[in-house]
């Protein structure tokens, strides 16, 4: 479904990623690990268009996404640090973006419910919460159905029940045959979700191999424990 | 596209500076046409104060409101929206409401006592200097990331073109007084959208005739309709080539 190919992006001197080639296949969620810094959040940002690449290609569905803007409706966004309109209400900013997109007949509001996103509906976005205002973020992430939905450290600032309603609804939309993008920092959690793991580190992919794959080749039972020794091998 | 203008328009609407700035030139409009005297005599004294004070409410207004909006755009960027679309839609909703507000503030007392085609000039020009000023907002808030220097940029941008332009202007004419100058003040004047909008309505205006050979230079070239419609057309592109600049460095930056 989405295929990068060669992709590099420096800010300034510093080169964040160097020459990356990665395929995601559709039915698939895929953790997307590394230090910080490592570019994770860069190469996110590059798939949405919110950041252009230097060199290289990206294709969503077979088609370059360079210089496009309709394939993003195809994918949903869920931002580490969600940004807002400070004095807008929820209300007011669920209803712009569902007017936005009135090509979308049905529109998911499980997340809404689940959340109970309704009861704060008055509330303005600036005086919310960080963890009430990543609820918000992925309620909007999943409301129109995306094919793809990529999700930058989603359950950083959500209390653990809210995290363990976002990681059923992850897997719920998996089985629709969706392809998920996931960063994350927690190893129990990507265990928890994924299939497969991709590590970048210093903005190169160090390895991208799914999760049985990962145990078997190291003998070790756990995630954190098997990366951490393919990470000190290679040193 | 019209959605997203929509929601810029409900923006701006609900934080009160634009109502301020529509009171603020209606008193002013009032205050001068009610101070007696022709109503040219008060077109010629709001010509000043609106020369000076809608640029540099423009663009003051304009930046803050983009670097305020930023959260807005970044929001939208996610969305299936052409970034190009995102740009324009935030330039036509600040420069369109604030052109509503001068329309209004300066239109309606015009009207009231007693339109003339020099008014309809005055506002036409205002309408102008409003876009141009707004487009150069734009210009400075895209070129820098950090507000305080692209609040800075704008001040220095107005102070240009408002005070310190003229300076240069008088400078050359004074020390190349004993040359023919009146093709280079000519030039000179299309070289700052707001000398060319004062001009458009002084020619229309009997003191005309105290500005010298230049003023008549200037009228036989821009005293026909044909010299205005020029002198517009030099606004319009005023408008055009900060907006596009800053269109096309929008659409190729890094959010």
């Amino acid at each position: 479904m989405i295929t990068i190919e060669n992709l590099r992006k420096s800010y300034g001197k510093l080169q964040v990623l160097k020459d990356i080639n990665v395929s995601f296949g559709a039915g698939r969620v895929i953790s997307i690990i590394g230090p910080n810094g490592s570019g994770k959040t860069t190469m996110s940002k590059a798939i949405l268009g919110m950041v252009l690449p230097d060199s290289g290609d990206i294709k969503v569905n077979g088609e370059s996404i360079v210089k496009k803007h309709a394939y993003r409706s195809q994918i949903g966004y869920m931002p580490q640090i969600g940004r807002y309109p400070e004095n807008m209400k929820i209300r007011q900013v669920i209803d712009m973006i569902r007017d936005i997109r009135k090509d979308v007949k049905q529109a998911d509001e499980e997340l809404i419910g689940l959340y109970g996103l309704k009861d704060m509906y008055e509330k303005r976005m600036g005086s919310l919460s960080g963890g009430t205002k990543q609820k918000v973020s992925a309620a909007l992430a999943f409301m129109f159905n995306p094919q793809i939905l990529i999700l930058d450290e989603p359950t950083a600032g959500l209390d653990p029940i809210s995290a363990e309603i976002l990681k059923s609804k992850i897997l719920k939309e998996k089985k629709k045959g969706k392809l998920i993008l996931i960063t994350s920092h927690i190893m129990s959690e990507v265990e928890e979700v994924a299939d497969e793991v991709m590590c970048l580190v210093d903005g190169q992919v160090k390895f991208h191999e799914t999760i049985a794959d990962i145990k078997l080749q190291t003998q070790e039972s756990r995630l954190s424990r098997a990366i951490a020794k393919i990470l000190n091998e290679e040193d | 596209m019209n959605k997203i203008i929509k929601y810029v328009f409900y923006d701006i609407i609900r934080n009160k500076i634009v109502l301020a700035y529509t009171l603020f030139l209606l008193l002013l409009s009032f205050g001068l046409f009610n101070l007696g005297g022709s109503p040219d005599k008060a077109i010629l004294s709001l010509l000043n104060l609106v020369l000076l004070t809608v640029p540099l409410i423009s663009i003051v207004f304009a930046t803050t409101h983009f670097y305020n909006s930023y959260e807005f755009m970044e929001l939208l960027v996610a969305q299936p929206i052409n970034r190009k679309k995102i740009f324009m839609s935030e330039y036509l909703g600040v420069a369109c409401s604030l052109s509503g507000a001068f329309v209004l503030g300066v239109g309606i007392p015009m009207l009231l006592f007693g339109a003339t085609i020099t008014g309809l000039y005055l506002v036409l020009t205002g309408v102008f200097i409003t876009f141009i000023f707004v487009a150069m907002a734009f210009l400075a808030s895209v070129i820098t990331r950090d507000k305080a220097k692209g609040i800075g940029i704008a001040l220095l941008l107005w102070f240009y073109f408002a005070l310190i332009y003229d300076g240069i202007v008088l400078f050359i004419l004074y020390s190349f007084s004993d040359y023919p100058l009146e093709k280079t003040t000519l030039t000179l004047t299309a070289l700052n959208p707001i000398d060319l909008g004062r001009i458009i309505v002084l020619l229309n205006l009997d003191v005309s005739a105290l500005m010298g050979y230049t003023g008549a230079l200037y009228k036989s070239l821009l005293g026909n309709l044909w010299g205005i419609g020029l002198a517009f057309g030099l606004l319009l592109l005023w408008v055009i080539l900060p907006l596009f600049s800053s269109r096309r460095i929008f659409s190729k930056r890094d959010l």
